[in-house]
């Protein structure tokens, strides 16, 4: 009663010569429903060829990017990206503290630039000492994730300029800081936004071609450079 | 000759035989139940010698590892994951590469063979369970699993019983959580637990489900 004989998930088996009852898919599986014929969404990158720009990253966003979607990509991040790249994404986290190479920060201008495909590409397959995450985090999470990262490149990159003078005035002043000690404290003591913060709608996808406005959605899109790319096409 | 027993002996004997037999049926009865209750039969406190001796109190502790970094499924799935050694290996691959306690993780993951983990919690068969369900109504990893970030070797902190399962299952006030909360260890309810329990209950659409087939299906 207690241990009926029926296979159950991670169980062992002296049947099958790998000893596992679950049994690996076979090669080309589809589950019901998940053929992922959106090749874009599943895969980050552009169909149409445009290796002529140097890169086939895909340079917007195949879902629509809502605050419920920053808010799941910043939890998944905190999960799955924060032990080595650090809540701020500086390349800090625990882990590298702790020994593990550590990764590019993601406040440079060659990640700033970087399109939206080429994060998800990093995510799905992995990137010099990183492993792919494919496994432990599912393609809808993905793009939830580089949406956020976009949130914390444009938290720490903002002009002061698209900033409300209540913004402004919760901005540490020069010469108060650093604390000492601060100095030994890897993340930066400034939290990343709320996407609320960002000026976002809620629940209404961002156009992908909307012209920018101060704190438009084009922080989420890559800078002029690769949108000059796509109106060639 | 003389009668050696006298005729109420009968009776003593008739009564000495049924007291006797209520006796033992009882002392057995008690001693049964005082060793099926047991930490022996239950498994409950007993923590498993594992062929790592991977330690999660470092690694959720120190290191601030999220639960759902290796335990992928335990918000989606009715059944809750061990990871596989490629997820060990997305650090391990770069540090504590030399580590002999980690050979057999290297081993497991060059010869892509598992590693034969001891289970710690395990339901008896007839009983079926739905992890996810649990993480999304308010139940908090530590109401089930106990301080795991205090844990260098895992072990089980409820008995798993039935009336184990019961006890929340009739007053899921007294343990749900915000959602916020769950996966929190050593998270201090409030005081008025019982009201905010309630609340959460209506808020999170919780069933008390006390029926058979709840379970026994």
């Amino acid at each position: 009663m207690h241990d009926q004989p029926r296979y159950k998930p991670l169980g062992e088996t002296g049947f099958f010569a790998d000893k596992r009852q679950s049994r690996p898919l076979i090669p080309g599986t589809v589950a019901r429903g998940d053929l992922r014929e959106a090749t874009e969404f599943y895969t980050g990158k552009n169909t149409t060829g445009s290796a002529a720009e140097g890169t086939d990253d895909l340079d917007y966003f195949p879902i629509a990017i809502t605050k419920e979607v920053i808010e799941r990509g910043h939890e998944r991040f905190d999960v799955f990206c924060s032990p080595c790249h650090g809540r701020l994404g500086n390349g800090l986290g625990m882990i590298v503290q702790r020994g593990m190479k550590q990764p590019p920060s993601y406040h440079t201008d060659r990640l700033r630039t970087a399109r939206p495909g080429h994060f998800y590409d990093v995510i799905t397959n992995g990137y010099g000492a990183m492993y792919n995450y494919s496994a432990q985090v599912s393609p809808r999470d993905r793009w939830a994730i580089v949406s956020y990262i976009r949130a914390l490149q444009y938290s720490q990159n903002v002009n002061k300029t698209n900033l409300t003078p209540e913004q402004l005035a919760k901005l540490p002043v020069p010469g108060a800081r650093p604390v000492p000690g601060e100095e030994s404290i890897p993340d930066l003591p400034i939290a990343p936004p709320s996407p609320d913060q960002m000026n976002l709608p809620e629940g209404a996808p961002l156009p992908p071609g909307a012209p920018p406005t101060p704190m438009s959605p084009s922080i989420l899109n890559p800078p002029p450079a690769a949108k000059a790319g796509e109106a060639k096409q | 000759m003389p009668q050696i027993f006298s005729f109420s002996s009968n009776s003593y004997t008739r009564v000495g035989i049924i007291v006797g037999l209520i006796t033992l049926v009882g002392v057995g009865g008690l001693l049964f139940q005082l060793g099926a209750d047991s930490s022996y039969a239950t498994n409950e406190g007993v923590a498993r010698v594992q062929p790592v001796q991977f330690s999660h109190s470092h690694h959720v502790s120190s290191m601030g590892v999220d639960c759902r970094y290796c335990h992928t499924s335990v918000e989606n799935s009715d059944f809750a994951n061990i990871p596989p050694t490629k997820t060990c290996m997305n650090c391990h691959s770069q540090i504590w590469t030399g580590s002999p306690e980690l050979e057999l993780v290297r081993a497991s993951y060059r010869t892509d063979s598992s590693i034969p983990w001891v289970r710690v919690h395990d339901l008896p068969d007839f009983v079926y369970f739905n992890h996810s369900i649990h993480v999304k109504k308010g139940v908090g990893c530590e109401t089930c699993h106990g301080r795991v970030d205090q844990m260098p070797l895992v072990y089980q902190k409820g008995s798993l019983e039935m009336r184990w399962c019961l006890d929340c299952h009739r007053n899921p006030q007294k343990y749900v959580r915000p959602h916020s909360e769950v996966l929190t260890m050593g998270y201090k309810y409030p005081p008025n637990q019982e009201e905010v329990g309630l609340q959460l209950i209506k808020e999170y659409k919780i069933q008390r489900l006390e029926t058979c087939n709840t379970c026994h299906r």
